[in-house]
């Protein structure tokens, strides 16, 4: 059988990734082993809340190594902090190093608006890849984030949206993908994102 | 740019149906709120309010039933208000699937709990809930009412705002009493105090009746989202029509 695993260290919207992958009708698998992830087709590293709360949670669960290696030979998914969580440090609460998948760092948001953005917004897709295929310029996303993703390698930055600062909205490298906005959350959109994904993985429907 | 306008439908539900259903074409069963929690998202609905009206204290989990079911089928953020007292409480629903807790004479009671749930689940769960009826008996004239706008309680819905957004609230919806089931238009004035005041979003409730009512309290208030229960219930106006509308308007949506 041919399943995505979702990483459980605790994250808060691991069910509503399961729910969707459900939906999508891909087979999926609630990760609480290595060998649930090392046996997957495809990886979701899911994550909400602090930084520094998340990476402790992963490293106590002992599923780390099995997320590094999954990220390095297979389609992965970083949802949220899952995404934030890809990259090498992040500032917030302190200085925390993440799993060092992509080059780059987490950092607040610098803007005028209002923190956290919550709400609905625009993608502009700097990079199309497989996860944007049927994505339109412009198509609406929900955000809920502080923290942001300055990917050091501008090749990597895959889709932007506009809150009085450009924001990365989301990263993708070879089979490493990470979506700071929620697709679990974002309607059709979303939907269409993470079907592209599963299709990717090649689970079983 | 901004983020776009959001319009939330708000459905009551008592012990797990939807109360004030009505029969829409193509529906099932019009008091399943997840049917109609489905039917509202497919219109484009930004996010689902279930307000629990049970009276009971054991209906959490009923209403966490509620919440586990939709969200399998509902595919944008979810916020459930009624009933929530304590910060276990907040764990229950979450747990089932809710983005989002409202709270509203449980904060009054007890205001710590904001602080307390917003430190343990992040503030972008913890929405306040604000009865405000113009009574001139506070500085602002407005008055926080609780238990579903029933009681006063002397506070001033201004200042009350500010304190929960300072105690940690990611959100305040708020409704005015003096408007709600009026039909004549939202609370501008009180909805453009409380959203000049605070830093997070203000979502506007009770008294829209038409396509209009909508676009000016967005262009007048600064508020970021509105909410209508009975106006879409009754089919009077659909999600889609308003949101139509306000693009019209310049106003950002997501269609």
């Amino acid at each position: 059988m041919s399943y995505i695993a979702i990483v459980d260290y605790g994250a808060g919207n691991l069910m509503s990734v399961h729910n969707t992958l459900d939906f999508l009708g891909y087979d999926n698998k609630i990760a609480d082993t290595a060998e649930i992830i090392e046996n997957a087709a495809g990886v979701i590293l899911p994550g909400v809340g602090a930084f520094p709360d998340a990476m402790d949670a992963l490293h106590a669960s002992g599923l780390t190594d099995a997320v590094l290696k999954a990220a390095m030979e297979k389609p992965f998914l970083g949802i949220c902090l899952g995404m934030q969580m890809l990259f090498e440090e992040s500032d917030e609460v302190r200085l925390c190093k993440g799993l060092g998948l992509m080059p780059g760092r987490i950092e607040r948001i610098k803007t005028d608006f209002k923190l956290p953005q919550i709400g609905w917004n625009a993608l502009h897709i700097q990079r199309p890849n497989a996860m944007t295929a049927n994505v339109q310029e412009g198509d609406y996303v929900y955000f809920v984030h502080s923290f942001m993703a300055r990917p050091a390698n501008q090749d990597d930055l895959a889709c932007t949206t506009d809150y009085g600062t450009e924001v990365p909205a989301m990263v993708a490298r070879n089979n490493l993908f990470g979506c700071q906005f929620h697709p679990e959350k974002s309607g059709e959109v979303g939907l269409s994102m993470l079907r592209n994904f599963a299709k990717l993985t090649e689970a079983d429907r | 740019m901004m983020l776009a306008k959001r319009i939330i439908p708000c459905l009551d539900v008592k012990d797990g149906r939807v109360v004030k259903g009505v029969n829409f074409v193509g529906l099932r069963d019009a008091g399943d709120p997840v049917e109609l929690a489905k039917f509202y998202s497919q219109q484009g609905a930004d996010e689902i309010v279930f307000l629990d009206i049970t009276a009971t204290s054991d209906n959490r989990d009923t209403i966490a039933d509620v919440v586990r079911r939709t969200c399998r089928e509902v595919f944008v953020p979810v916020t459930v208000g009624g009933g929530i007292r304590t910060v276990d409480d907040f764990r229950d629903v979450l747990r089932a699937g809710a983005d989002k807790i409202s709270i509203n004479s449980s904060a009054v009671k007890n205001p710590e709990l904001v602080n307390a749930a917003a430190k343990k689940y992040g503030s972008q769960c913890v929405v306040v809930a604000i009865d405000g009826r113009h009574t001139g008996k506070t500085p602002s004239g407005f008055e926080v009412y609780v238990a579903g706008g029933r009681t006063p309680t002397g506070i001033d819905a201004i200042a009350w705002a500010k304190e929960v957004y300072e105690r940690g609230a990611g959100e305040i919806l708020l409704t005015s009493m003096d408007k709600d089931g009026t039909k004549s238009g939202f609370d501008l004035e009180m909805t453009k105090q409380v959203a000049n005041l605070v830093g997070i979003p203000v979502i506007a409730s009770g008294g829209c009746g038409t396509l209009e009512h909508f676009s000016k309290v967005f262009e007048v208030t600064g508020c970021d989202a509105a909410l209508a229960a009975s106006l879409f219930h009754y089919g009077e106006l659909t999600v889609d029509e308003v949101k139509q509308h306000l693009k019209q308007k310049n106003i950002p949506v997501r269609i």
